[in-house]
């Protein structure tokens, strides 16, 4: 705590960015042969905005992948708050509090947009089998409870129409904001978003990106995100990473990757050796 | 002062129409809004200790006496308890067009000096302070929902509920000062100022006083027997005067319920979650849902689209005269029983008109068979004729009187006349007070006895007494060879057709007359997916050639229809296009109430009037749109124009007589 409070800072717009989250100290990553991530070291402060960008191939979605504790890597090591993370199983990572969206939307298409916002707080549901199947006593006020939260979420990020609607149904803008909401219906301390933008019209990234600032705002939660594009990341992120073949070549705030030499070459295409 | 129960003959505001209602009706609900996912309500006194609370705030903010305060969100609670705050503070709400461009609100916010200004959300928040300095008066921005809010400067803004706190804590020492200003609101004080949207020029502000709204009030609720056990869905815009007599004027007078959408699109679930018992929708709602209604039917299956014609033909035949209480054979009433079982209670409970009692429709005219339609299901629809300046009600149709080329006859103690011209005029207890700021508006639209001129021509019909309405005054014009142009008409018997949305007819002082057509991207659309053809965008779909011809087939009908008519058969069109987007009053080209602006478009679309009259089978124009968020673009379409057949009419008998 004391930690944080020392690093504690606010930022232009008077968001509170507090101390280091998670600390990724010398990643990497490697499938057989390939070496998807090399040597890769950064961090994420708590209540930032963190955006992982880089060209096609460059290893985001692996590092991603790291984050999220879904792969190991060979070397180096993950901290998150403060404590080394070793091998975890999926249900382990959402019980710390992270919680992600996908690049190729995973929601359940038969299910409506409510139910499967609801599978979001299945880590907050205690009640047992019996109680569960009876819809009786702790499991009628657990579904009372989290129902209220996950209707705060529909309210929050507008999608009150489609309460009832199959997933299946819906057009791919508004299934991108249903994953969204799904995620953060684990109230989660870091949310990883795989390019929440992939796809849209102008006008739906323009919505996206309002509703990620205001989840950062409203719930200070901590985001990091993987986006192509440029525009977008600039405006919403605190800092970037930028990735390219694997090795980290720029981090820092988005006018100091603006400025930076190599960002600059890797995105316009300068030969490499 | 302590007195807050004011006996009928001196219920001289709103704020005396609430604490009636709290003594009266107490613990009946007043509000529900649907928030969460569930109906949240308040009741009479529940209300009351609401809009107190929110006006001791204002008190605490410095609202005073003759100020005005402009709220601009969707239909919610809050807002409405903003406006009756406002008038206990002796200040006078001004509700403005939410989905109006901050260029639109910059007018209205400086034309009326509003210092305080209620914004729903964050969105009309940004629209407000990018009014900024060219609306000096205003000091203080109160908003509802705190989303999105936080990193905003608040040294001249609050949260709604937060002033609220604010004037519960100063309750003790601002209680006396409020009770004045609500003791010392006279009869004819400004109630509220609404602005009209105008089919020409700037908005003018229209000052309605306390007794023009509680007169009305009180004579249309008698007229339609409302009780307080009503239930109301707030949905059209705040704005509108039709909302302020619906959800303030009437819910006031006969203490009923004021129920709230959870948002826009969710308005047709909750029309049917609630099941309003009086109801008011422009014809374009009732059209909307009767197309959708057709649409599902014929992806039903066989037996029931067999179902749905028989005991609609039977419906047809029967429900009307049911409804205006007619003898009906015996017969005839066991099989409306049966139907009534089978499909119309089904398909009211659908649309959620299970309990509709009273039920109005007004701004334009309804097609016939969509007011048949619903008649014959036993929704007791009817038509009024209106404006602001009338505190909406000018004609309405009496129960038992029902059709639906009439508009009615004069509402309680409204006296209407029609001019030399056919121009129709009125004056009554709802009559405005003027147009704020604007004496050479009042003069010309208001004489020294009162009388109200509408701009419509109409003439009441021998026998019945109903008024009938034909178009605006100033489009009724003259045709090259003198014989009548009547647009609105021609253009109301296009619009019956579920694939036309829209209709421009043109042809005053020309030869002939012409037509820009707006397809319905529902009905043309399902049409089309139905016959396997693809269409990419609204553009395309409204060139495809198949569309072109059934919108011929259609205006074919309507000239053979109207060529019936000895006087209008100059009206029938000769050539038309299918516009290629949608008239938008983002654009300019409509108002916000969707009517045509026809100076705008004949200048926006120039071009295309001008192809319309040189015999060019084609046009290549570009069109600037403007979105949603200020910015502009540009459509670019080669438009085809198509000739369609005419009929003789009776014009030589005109000619001769």
């Amino acid at each position: 705590m004391n930690q944080q409070m020392q690093d504690g800072h606010v930022t232009a717009d008077g968001r509170q960015i507090g101390g280091v989250l998670m600390d990724m100290k010398n990643i990497t990553l490697r499938f057989g042969g390939v070496v998807a991530i090399k040597d890769i070291s950064f961090d994420i402060r708590q209540g930032e905005i963190r955006a992982i960008i880089g060209p096609n191939g460059a290893g985001k979605s692996s590092m991603l992948n790291v984050i999220s504790g879904f792969y190991v890597p060979q070397e180096g090591e993950v901290w998150f708050r403060g404590e080394k993370r070793g091998p975890m199983r999926p249900y382990q990572v959402a019980r710390l509090g992270i919680a992600r969206t996908f690049q190729n939307i995973a929601l359940f298409d038969g299910m409506t947009v409510l139910d499967n916002i609801m599978t979001g707080r299945l880590n907050r549901m205690k009640a047992g089998f019996f109680s569960q199947a009876l819809w009786w006593g702790r499991a009628e006020r657990e579904e009372n409870e989290n129902r209220e939260q996950v209707e705060k979420i529909i309210d929050f990020l507008e999608i009150q129409n489609i309460r009832k609607t199959p997933v299946g149904r819906l057009p791919y803008g508004l299934k991108k904001r249903v994953e969204l909401a799904r995620a953060l219906a684990a109230e989660p301390q870091l949310l990883l978003l795989d390019e929440p933008m992939a796809g849209m019209n102008v006008e739906e990234k323009e919505d996206m990106s309002r509703f990620i600032l205001d989840v950062n705002d409203e719930f200070g939660t901590t985001i990091a995100l993987i986006e192509h594009d440029m525009g977008v990341v600039m405006d919403l992120s605190d800092r970037v990473v930028v990735m390219d073949y694997g090795r980290k070549i720029g981090d820092g705030t988005p006018d100091e990757v603006r400025s930076n030499q190599e960002v600059i070459d890797a995105y316009l295409g300068v030969a490499h050796d | 002062m302590t007195e807050r129960q004011a006996p009928r003959g001196e219920l001289h505001s709103v704020p005396a129409l609430l604490a009636r209602n709290v003594a009266r009706f107490g613990n009946r609900p007043a509000y529900r809004e649907k928030e969460f996912g569930i109906w949240q309500s308040w009741t009479w006194a529940e209300a009351a200790d609401e809009i107190r609370a929110l006006a001791l705030g204002f008190l605490v903010l410095g609202l005073r006496q003759g100020d005005y305060v402009a709220v601009i969100g969707r239909n919610r609670p809050a807002h409405y308890w903003a406006m009756v705050a406002a008038q206990m503070c002796g200040a006078v709400p001004v509700p403005l067009y939410q989905d109006a461009v901050a260029e639109e609100m910059a007018y209205v916010l400086d034309h009326c000096g509003a210092r305080f200004v209620i914004c729903g959300d964050q969105e009309q928040v940004d629209k407000v302070l990018e009014v900024g300095a060219r609306a000096p008066a205003i000091e203080h921005i109160v908003y509802t929902d705190k989303r999105g809010m936080r990193k905003y400067d608040h040294s001249h803004m609050n949260a709604l509920a937060d002033v609220q706190a604010e004037g519960r804590a100063a309750a003790a020492r601002l209680g006396d000062e409020l009770d004045g200003r609500i003791a010392a609101l006279g009869y004819d004080d400004t109630c509220v100022m609404l602005y009209t949207s105008g089919t020409t020029g700037k908005p003018k502000g229209v000052v309605l006083s306390n007794r023009n709204i509680i007169e009305t009030g009180r004579n249309t609720c008698e007229f339609d027997r409302l009780t307080e056990k009503e239930e109301v869905l707030a949905y059209l815009p705040m704005a509108w005067v039709g909302d302020f007599i619906f959800s303030i004027a009437q819910a006031y007078s006969a203490g009923f319920t004021v129920n709230c959408p959870e948002s826009a699109q969710t308005m047709m679930t909750d029309l049917r979650e609630i099941g309003p018992t009086y109801f008011f929708a422009p014809p374009r709602v009732f059209e909307g849902q009767l197309t959708s209604v057709m649409i599902r039917m014929e992806d039903a299956s066989r037996l029931k689209q067999r179902l749905f014609r028989h005991f609609m033909a039977v419906a047809r035949r029967v429900g009307p005269a049911l409804l205006d209480g007619q003898p009906v054979g015996f017969g005839d009433r066991i099989s409306y029983a049966l139907g009534k079982f089978l499909v119309y209670g089904p398909l009211k409970n659908t649309l959620g008109f299970s309990r509709i009692r009273v039920g109005y429709t007004a701004g334009e005219a309804i097609g016939p068979e969509i007011f048949d339609f619903y008649r014959s299901l036993g929704i007791n629809l009817k038509q009024l004729y209106g404006q602001t300046e009338a505190s909406v009600f000018i004609t309405q149709q009496p129960d038992g009187q029902v059709r639906s080329d009439t508009v009615g006859v004069p509402s309680p103690g409204v006296e209407v006349k029609i001019a030399e011209n056919g121009e129709v005029f009125y004056r009554g207890p709802g009559t405005f007070v003027e147009y704020f700021n604007n004496p050479e508006s009042t003069a010309s639209t208001k004489d020294a006895q009162g009388w109200v001129a509408t701009g419509d021509a109409g003439f009441f019909e021998p026998g019945s007494g109903h008024l009938r309405i034909i178009d605006r005054a100033k489009d009724v014009g003259k045709m090259a060879d003198g014989s009548m142009f009547a647009p609105k008409y021609v253009e109301n018997k296009l619009k019956f057709y579920p694939n036309i949305l829209e209709a421009v007819v043109i042809g005053n002082g020309r030869d002939y007359c012409t037509a820009m057509i707006n397809i319905d991207l529902g009905a043309v659309g399902n049409w089309a997916e139905r016959n396997n053809i693809a269409y990419a965008s609204y553009q395309e779909l409204a060139g495809h050639p198949q569309v072109y011809a059934t919108i011929k087939s259609h205006v074919e009908e309507v000239n053979r229809s109207i060529a019936e008519d000895a006087m209008l058969s100059g009206c029938q069109i000769h050539r038309f296009l299918v516009l290629h987007k949608e008239l938008d009053p983002d654009d300019g080209e409509m108002t916000r109430t969707r009517k045509v602006r026809r100076a705008v478009i004949s200048e926006k679309f120039a071009d295309l009037v001008g192809a319309l009259y040189d015999g060019s089978p084609s046009i290549y124009t570009e069109t600037e749109v403007t979105y949603e968020d200020g910015r502009k673009g540009r459509i670019k379409a080669t438009l085809k124009i198509e000739d369609a057949q005419v009929f003789p009419g009776a014009e030589q008998k005109v000619a001769a007589q």
